[in-house]
């Protein structure tokens, strides 16, 4: 097997502006700072003392790897890992600060499902328009063009603007053009997170038939272990910048997991605590009624939640929120707890919050937690401590393929005479 | 199997130019993605690239012609002579007002696909041609209207709109990369624009400089690009005798701004998706 990607020391660099809130820059800051700059070379060093307003930040630090013809890489690592940073190198969106990629082949990438999608145009015309987008010649968007749309089932609405469209067909049309790039190098992104389930499984099946098939290599950045076991064969675990360890897939996943406290799919930590407001944040996870760290519950199983909160400053309320959603982003519960003012006394609160086992439908969640009063929010962090309910033994365990919803619950029964 | 690319910092690659060939699908695409929706959801389409130019028309006669008094200068009809500034006015301004904003306009391309950078730009001020050409059709009309027969050098026309087009192309591009650092561009170039249209020969014939002003203030004139242009415009459509050192002089700032557009866009392209 032949090298098709090579990485030498490659890193990326990203300057931290503290003193704008903007995005942007403003050509006004610029020439006052430069004229701030002129004043203090030119009367003395009364003035000169400038406040150090930016930061270096390595989003990736000297990456080194190899990647062969017709392996399928998945990219693992915790939000702020550099995934995205690596991925966009990759697919040439952004340039390294250091280092050099070598790549044999044509790249492909897809960041985002539906780059370029116009609302005004047609589903046909966007068709040819992503397709363009993400590098098919139009004769190639042609031949498959029948293809695509059959695999999108949107053939009645060609015609119309895709603004018409339900989010779920325009997210099919979306994946659809996507699934059937065929480059020799595909770059994908976490875009399968989103659309139905069942539509997950058929572009992840078309992507392993496209590489398996036809000899393509893949590189694909998920947080779905699942869905990574399933389509690579290889794994990269990146950590803050670099590589942690590299290898086969079932290893790498493992090592990934195993990390538990201070890495697990089911655990929260803070990164970096000066740019921290009163109160944050220090860690949050989930464990079992034994408390074992854990990402994995059954049915019969209370799932707890534990929060653990630093008060930088003191405050005289605070409040916690916890929200449930499930996987496709449906919120499933909030709940408020409101912390006693003399806790907040110390440094570091630990609130632990235990939901009903039986209650909770067997299917994949995620946490959002916020800790707020009622004059300001301090902290919410979206997307944490993803767990799975197993089915244990529900009543519809036995009608298999049965969507369960997000919650089951036993009412009352009884004839009415 | 294809080439090997290499990704290093700070190289601009080899194949710069021979991968906007590779692109130029998308080229194409982006073009007549933008045609196709302009004039989306307007009750009267593209009828407002012709009633644009005809409007203004009909207040510079108003303004300039009837109360300056300026039609008596030319046996020419004012409004062609008028006409035949706008025209090539509009198409510089609209195309410049569409290459500055293009980019910052398709951030969500630019930071999720790579392509050379420079179609976007480019795509954009093919655009403003279409809008350009339907409302050379207006000036048909016009002449029409007045009977008025066009010298043969008309067939020059197709120089003058490429020299209008890379004027316009140059300083957007320029303006267009700034803009992804510095958003006050956004508000300089309506302000250009606005200004002008009287700064530019658009209401009166350049030789009303030369003949208040001399020869030199001509040459100064001439440095704004529009006005090479402009004078190109009329020459060909109205017979008016064209100053070749201005021209000359409109052509190479023209070419001076499209040398620094182009090395400043592919100065800071790499750097677009991260400021964006």
């Amino acid at each position: 097997m032949s090298v098709v990607i090579k990485a030498e020391n490659l890193s990326k660099k990203f300057i931290i502006n503290h003193e704008e809130k903007e995005k942007y820059n403003a050509l006004r800051d610029t020439m006052a700072r430069s004229a701030k700059k002129l004043f203090s070379l030119g009367f003395g060093k009364q003035n000169g003392r400038t406040v150090r307003t930016t930061e270096e930040f390595w989003a990736l630090k000297d990456i080194n790897f190899e990647i062969e013809q017709g392996d399928r890489v998945g990219i693992i690592g915790r939000n702020g890992a550099g995934k995205s940073t690596l991925l966009k190198i990759l697919s040439r969106i952004t340039e390294p600060t250091k280092g050099t990629i070598r790549i044999k082949g044509r790249v492909a990438s897809l960041l985002e499902v539906g780059t370029g999608f116009h609302p005004e145009l047609t589903g046909r015309e966007n068709i040819f328009l992503n397709g363009a987008i993400l590098g098919m010649s139009r004769s190639e968007i042609r031949n498959k063009f029948d293809e695509i749309v059959a695999f999108a089932e949107v053939e009645k609405f060609l015609d119309t603007p895709v603004k018409r469209y339900s989010s779920g067909m325009y997210v099919r049309l979306a994946f659809a053009v996507a699934a059937h790039l065929e480059p020799e190098i595909l770059v994908v992104d976490e875009v399968l997170a989103v659309g139905d389930a069942q539509f997950q499984k058929k572009c992840l099946g078309k992507m392993e038939d496209v590489s398996k098939k036809g000899g393509r290599t893949v590189l694909f950045v998920s947080h779905q272990m699942g869905t990574i076991t399933q389509l690579c064969n290889k794994a990269i675990l990146l950590n803050r910048g670099t590589i942690l360890k590299a290898g086969n897939t079932g290893n790498i996943v493992e090592h990934y997991l195993a990390q538990g406290n201070s890495a697990g799919l089911n655990t929260y930590e803070s990164v970096n605590a000066n740019g921290k407001s009163e109160a944050y944040f220090s860690q949050v996870y989930t464990v079992n009624q034994n408390d074992e760290s854990t990402s994995e519950f059954g049915f019969n199983e209370s799932i707890v939640l534990v929060s653990e909160i630093k008060i930088k400053q003191k405050v005289a309320t605070l409040k916690l929120g916890i929200t449930l959603l499930s996987i496709h982003g449906a919120y499933v519960f909030t709940t408020i707890y409101d912390i006693d003012p003399r806790e907040l006394e110390k440094e570091r609160v630990v609130v632990k919050a235990v939901f009903p086992k039986e209650i909770i439908a067997p299917n994949t969640y995620y946490f959002r937690v916020i800790v707020f009063n009622d004059s300001q929010i301090y902290e919410n962090i979206e997307n944490i401590c993803h767990v799975r309910v197993a089915d244990t033994g529900t009543l519809l365990s036995k009608y298999e393929g049965v969507n369960y919803g997000s919650v089951i619950i036993h009412p009352d029964w009884s004839i009415k005479q | 199997m294809a080439d090997e690319l290499i990704i290093e910092a700070g190289k601009s690659e080899k194949h710069y130019w021979k991968d906007i060939w590779r692109y130029r699908e998308l080229f194409y695409i982006l073009s007549w993605r933008d045609i196709k929706i302009r004039y989306k959801q307007t009750v009267i389409g593209f009828a407002w690239s012709i009633l644009r130019p005809l409007l203004t028309m009909i207040v510079f006669v108003f303004a300039f012609g009837k109360l300056g008094g300026l039609d008596k200068a030319s046996t020419i009809p004012y409004p062609i002579i008028v006409f035949t500034g706008l025209l090539p006015w509009q198409f510089f301004a609209t195309a410049l007002a569409e290459a500055s904003n293009s980019l910052v306009g398709n951030a969500n391309l630019v930071s999720k696909v790579y392509f050379p950078r420079i179609i976007i730009p480019a795509s954009s001020v093919i655009t403003s041609l279409v809008d350009f050409m339907i409302s050379l059709g207006l000036l048909v009309i016009l002449l029409l209207f007045y009977q008025y027969q066009p010298p043969l050098q008309i067939f020059l026309l197709p120089f003058f709109i490429i020299l209008a087009l890379l004027a316009s192309f140059g300083v957007g591009l320029y303006i267009t990369a700034l803009n992804v650092k510095y958003r006050d561009f956004r508000y300089i170039v309506p302000f250009i624009v606005q200004l002008g249209i009287y700064i530019s020969p658009v209401g009166f014939s350049s030789l009303k400089v030369m003949e208040k002003f001399g020869e030199n203030a001509r040459m100064l004139y001439s440095i704004n690009p529009v006005v090479g242009v402009i004078d190109g415009f009329r020459w060909c459509i109205t017979g008016e005798p064209l100053y070749i050192p201005g021209l000359i002089i409109s052509i190479v700032i023209t070419g001076l701004f499209l040398f620094i557009g182009i090395r400043y866009f592919r100065k800071t392209e790499k750097s677009f998706a991260d400021n964006i």
